[in-house]
């Protein structure tokens, strides 16, 4: 007689803890055959804001941490997907993906990963300067992380668009909260049991699951996000915009509309990580 | 004064015994400066058209409205009225011009243009100086010292920047947007648009722009040595008037980027209405700074950085150090230390070189001040103004000291864009920290501390953009200017303002 | 190594009278320079700087005839009688019965420098001993010159004890304190140096900023410095110290920025000479020109002014 097989519970990944919605509500995802595989969490505007409120507990600690420490986190980070690349591909492979394709999309964002974690104790230096003002100070400028960043990532590529707009966030110190995709939510489960799994902690990156209809609006008024990367189409771009004008929000947006390439060059680098970041300007006098 | 030798044993009352006075200063009229007016001609016009394509316009609809000087409240001069057909010809000179000379050129052909500006800048500084303490108020001294030199300045160092751009971003190929639009605040004119023209010009920008509708005269004048520079016709275009023209240069379709400073309420307004278009955005918005005074602090450098972050351009600053956070020990030095530096202040014409306060810029700034100010009293905070004579006429405001003020006042949470000062206490670092921090603005920071790290420390805890140690209100073309939080993002000012007006492919 | 109890106790004088930010003083003394003095404001200016005068030579081939003719120009520096007396003539010890035959009975004070002017390297017993002979000579007031090596290297008690010993020696006559503020080196050392003089000092004595005889002389800075220490010294102790800038002062523009700085310093009790001096040998004559110029209206050739420096 055939073994029945232990279904897994996809939960949602909020504070380093694997929860359910607070509302008690799920929507079914299918399998690429269009059989039900699981229900994943309808979060709701109250899981955003206790997400916002992880985030926020995890950000001194995780800004304060050593660039060089952040780096290896980032690269552990990339070694749990490479180790486990093959349930990822098949978490993939659940929409419409085919199996090559969902392993292809895996490396990549292993490779994503592995970019920026060589970039956390660089970015810095290339884009911080010491500026020679015209009187006896001396003048330097450095980079901050802006918070809390909130993430909306795009349905294509589930896995490769989130990790693409989380990773050049957190490099810098900032802290996550990410809607993962609304038609494929299933890659963004697995991804935060592998964000469990790295040295990555808790509350650092938080993952929610849901309608991108029922979370944007928050996403764009919630006053404590200081900043938002988001794949969006017109109509959000216009809500997030909106929204985020009462708190002078930092938007980031990529156009759903045109149809990135996810896998390329142009995805990954330090102006997504510049987008994500403060300019401190310290002035001293020098004198004795 | 006849020459007095007193006898020395009879000098002074003692401190501490009973029934002496407590010694002190006595600041009175024994030498008085006399009347130090400045005499150079501003050379105004009568009339002041819009500048569009290199052409003084008149505008479309032929209404004017009259710029004043605050500190006299007598008129200068008409100015044009700048209305939708007026930004949209505007637009399209700029436009024109982005296609046709000033996009295509080469770096170091731009940079040419912006060295002259520089120069002739340079040249005509003390007629500038006069004409923008005349339509704003500010004291000559700043004007003639601070505004015009820097303005100056910023031409000259973007200029350099026009045929170096491919180190601005490292890895990307750089372009400029097109056509910017920008609109700037009337606390300092003539720097602002400085602040804003040279990085987007500089980035192979061209620009309409709108001065404030209080302090258009220096604009106009600048307009006028582009003409003298040569600079191709549409490269910058400058239109006048009130919100209404400024929504109409931000809300047009033409430009890519909008750049606006300004308060933090406009710059919500503008968002918003933005906010179904892909344009870029440079906000640089209000702010409360905090400047911490430790105990260890070089006091007398501290005092004078307080009255410098605070007084300065008469309190109309973005990022005053509006909110002094004194350390207990040293609380009531700093507070009596404060007054006497504040008591030697001299406040009133604007254009006598020694006015330290010149003329608020408006009646209607002048009653948001008053506002804010009863209520600080009414809120039980105690408050200081020294003695001076205002002039009768014109828009002035004594320099104010609040002390006993708390976190949750109005004064020491509104911006007040004056000459008033919250006096706050803390006791530890920690809690120094927590009540800078403890604001929505993060646009600028100050620290006192003879400490070397804990210095450090604060710059890196402080959520503002800039952060002074042991000094304040330092500025530099060279030195990215920008806030946290809701004091607007982007920033002006060295390599990393310069990418804010460039295109990365 | 820790120190002695005694340094100890002045180590936390320092730390209670606060240090000094240098770039900030000489932001603060800049905005005294950008002051515009001009018409019945500057002739008064100058006139009260000419009161504030300690007219001075100090060289070696100083004589009796020297003298008398600084004696001259400093009861009458002007043929205008709105022009006041200076303060006082400044010689050397060894001159000071010369001077004091001149002005005795008038407004002018002798000054002596005396403590082994200007190194003050020599025994204590011997810088006393010069000092009671210029008090017994008749001088009015002491400039001495403190012990700076003492002082850099710490010994801080040897310099208060030896200011302390000149001022017993001074007897009735006014102390003038020189702490050569060019070999102190920095305001932090200068604002110290100021505060351990005053705290042995009577009032009306002086703290003065150099001997003249060094490359480094008063500046706005330093000055602003000590007035500054001044100023909280009588907040604390309602002991009012008097100030003397020296060396390095030569023209009336400059005269002019030191009193704007003591006006907004230290108040108006400051602008008299009883609290403040000017050490200087040519300035006397460039305030006296710009009092002709601002008079007459025309500018004054250098020539037209007895006992100058520069006349050609």
């Amino acid at each position: 007689m055939n073994r029945l097989i232990v279904t897994k519970t996809p939960k949602v990944y909020i504070g380093g803890a694997f929860v359910r919605s607070e509302s008690g509500r799920v929507f079914p995802v299918k399998d690429a055959a269009g059989a039900f595989f699981a229900n994943v969490p309808q979060c709701t505007r109250k899981d955003l804001r206790n997400a916002v409120e992880a985030a926020a507990k995890a950000g001194p600690g995780w800004a304060r941490r050593t660039a060089y420490n952040r780096g290896q986190i980032l690269y552990r980070l990339g070694e749990m997907l490479e180790s486990r690349s093959s349930e990822m591909a098949e978490a993939i492979a659940l929409g419409a993906a085919g199996r090559r394709a969902a392993l292809r999309e895996v490396v990549a964002a292993v490779d994503r990963l592995i970019h920026y974690a060589g970039w956390a104790d660089k970015y810095e230096q290339v884009l911080g300067s010491v500026n020679p003002v015209s009187s006896p100070h001396f003048n330097f400028t450095v980079t901050e992380p802006m918070g809390i960043v909130g993430v909306v990532a795009p349905d294509a590529a589930p896995l490769l668009g989130l990790v693409s707009l989380i990773a050049p966030a957190i490099t810098s110190g900032n802290t996550v909260v990410a809607l993962a995709s609304g038609t494929h939510p299933y890659p963004a489960v697995v991804f935060g049991e592998m964000l469990a799994t790295s040295d990555l902690p808790g509350g650092v990156v938080n993952l929610l699951t849901g309608f991108r209809k029922e979370l944007i609006p928050t996403f764009a008024t919630h006053t404590h996000l200081r900043a938002i990367t988001a794949v969006a189409d017109a109509a959000e771009r216009k809500a997030l915009r909106l929204g985020g004008a009462d708190s002078v929000k930092r938007v980031r947006l990529v156009k759903a509309e045109d149809d990135t390439d996810w896998f390329g060059d142009a995805e990954s680098g330090l102006y997504a990580i510049r987008d994500l970041i403060e300019f401190k300007t310290t002035w001293h006098p020098i004198g004795a | 004064m006849p020459p007095t030798t007193q006898d020395k044993r009879k000098t002074a009352p003692r401190a501490g015994s009973r029934g002496r006075a407590v010694p002190e200063l006595i600041f009175g009229d024994l030498w008085e400066y006399d009347p130090a007016p400045e005499t150079a001609d501003p050379k105004l016009k009568a009339r002041y058209d819009l500048f569009i394509g290199g052409e003084f316009t008149a505008p479309k609809a032929g209404a004017y409205f009259d710029t004043i000087n605050p500190a006299t409240e007598q008129k200068l001069a008409d100015v044009a009225l700048a209305g939708q057909a007026d930004v949209d010809a505007a637009y399209r000179a700029a436009q024109r011009a982005f296609d046709t000379t000033w996009g295509r050129m080469p770096g170091r052909e731009r940079a040419k243009y912006l060295y002259r500006v520089a120069r002739l800048l340079q040249d005509r500084a003390r007629e500038f100086a006069v004409a923008e303490t005349l339509n704003g108020g500010k004291p000559i001294k700043e004007s003639r010292d601070f505004d015009v030199p820097m303005a100056a300045a910023h031409f000259f160092y973007h200029a350099g920047w026009a045929d170096k751009l491919d180190y601005v971003a490292p890895g990307r190929k750089i372009a400029p947007l097109g056509v910017v639009g920008q609109v700037i605040p009337w606390n300092f004119p003539l720097l602002m648009l400085a602040w804003k023209l040279a990085p987007a010009l500089a980035m192979g920008n061209c620009v309409v722009i709108k001065p404030a509708e209080t302090t258009p005269i220096t604009a106009l004048k600048l307009a006028e040595i582009f003409q003298q520079a040569g600079l191709p016709p549409g490269v910058v275009n400058i239109v006048t008037g009130a919100g209404e023209t400024g929504a109409a240069v931000m809300a047009h379709p033409t430009p890519v980027k909008v750049a606006f400073t300004g308060s933090t309420e406009v710059g919500k307004v503008i968002m918003r209405s933005l906010a179904g278009t892909d344009k870029k955005m440079t906000m640089e918005l209000g702010g409360k700074a905090a400047n911490i005074i430790f105990d260890d602090a070089p006091l007398d450098q501290a005092v004078e950085g307080v009255v410098n972050g605070i007084f300065f351009n008469q309190g109309h600053v973005c990022c005053a150090g509006s909110r002094l956070l004194v350390h207990e020990p040293v609380a009531d030095r700093v507070l009596a230390k404060l007054k006497n530096r504040v008591r030697v202040l001299r406040v009133g014409d604007p254009m006598d070189k020694n006015t330290d306060l010149g003329a608020i810029n408006s009646r209607q700034q002048l009653e948001k001040i008053g506002e804010l100010v009863d209520s600080g009293v009414k809120e039980g905070a105690e408050i200081f103004q020294p003695p001076c004579r205002l002039p009768a006429k014109g828009f002035f405001f004594r320099p104010t000291l609040f002390s006993g003020v708390t976190q949750s006042h109005r004064i020491a949470r509104e911006e007040i864009f004056g000459p008033v000062l919250s006096i706050l206490t803390f006791r530890t670092v920690d809690e120094a920290v927590e009540k800078a921090n403890n604001t929505a603005y993060g646009l600028s920071a100050g620290v006192w501390t003879d400490k070397g790290s804990r210095i450090l420390k604060l710059s890196t805890e402080l959520k503002a953009g800039v952060i002074w140690a042991n000094t304040f209100n330092k500025f530099d073309p060279a030195s990215p200017f920008g806030g946290y939080k809701e004091s607007g993002f982007g920033r002006e000012g060295g390599r990393q303002g310069l990418l804010d007006y460039a295109k990365l492919t | 190594m820790l120190a002695q109890p005694s340094q100890a106790a002045f180590r936390r004088l320092l730390d209670e009278i606060g240090t000094v930010d240098a770039v900030g003083v000489e932001e603060r003394v800049a905005k005294f320079t950008s002051r515009s003095i001009k018409k019945a404001s500057k002739v008064k200016g100058l006139a009260t700087a000419v009161s504030m005068v300690d007219m001075t030579t100090l060289e070696g081939k100083d004589t009796p005839g020297k003298i008398a003719s600084l004696c001259q120009k400093a009861l009458r520096p002007s043929e205008d009688p709105s022009v006041p007396p200076v303060a006082a003539v400044c010689v050397y010890s060894a001159m000071v019965r010369h001077a004091k035959r001149h002005v005795a009975g008038t407004a002018v004070k002798v000054a002596s420098v005396a403590t082994a002017f200007p190194s003050g390297q020599t025994g204590l017993r011997t810088r006393l001993a010069e000092v009671r002979a210029a008090v017994g000579d008749g001088a009015d007031e002491i400039d001495m010159v403190i012990n700076r090596g003492a002082y850099l290297s710490g010994d801080y008690n040897r310099v208060k004890d030896e200011i302390c010993a000149v001022l017993e020696a001074c007897g009735g006559s006014a102390l003038k304190v020189i702490l050569e503020v060019g070999e102190l080196e920095t305001y932090d050392s200068i604002r110290a140096a100021s505060f351990l003089a005053m705290s042995v000092l009577r009032p009306g004595d002086f703290i003065k900023t150099s001997t003249g005889k060094t490359t480094s002389n008063a500046t706005l800075g330093n000055t602003q410095v000590m007035i500054e220490a001044i100023r909280d010294h009588f907040l604390d102790t309602g002991i009012a110290i008097s100030m003397k800038p020296a060396g390095g002062i030569r023209t009336a523009k400059q005269a002019l920025h030191y009193l704007v700085a003591v006006k907004e310093t230290l108040g108006d009790a400051w602008l008299t000479n009883a609290r403040y001096r000017f050490g200087a040998s040519s300035l006397l004559n460039d305030l006296l020109r710009q009092l002709e110029k601002e008079r007459t209206g025309a500018y004054q050739a250098p020539y037209y002014f007895s006992e100058t420096a520069e006349s050609y």
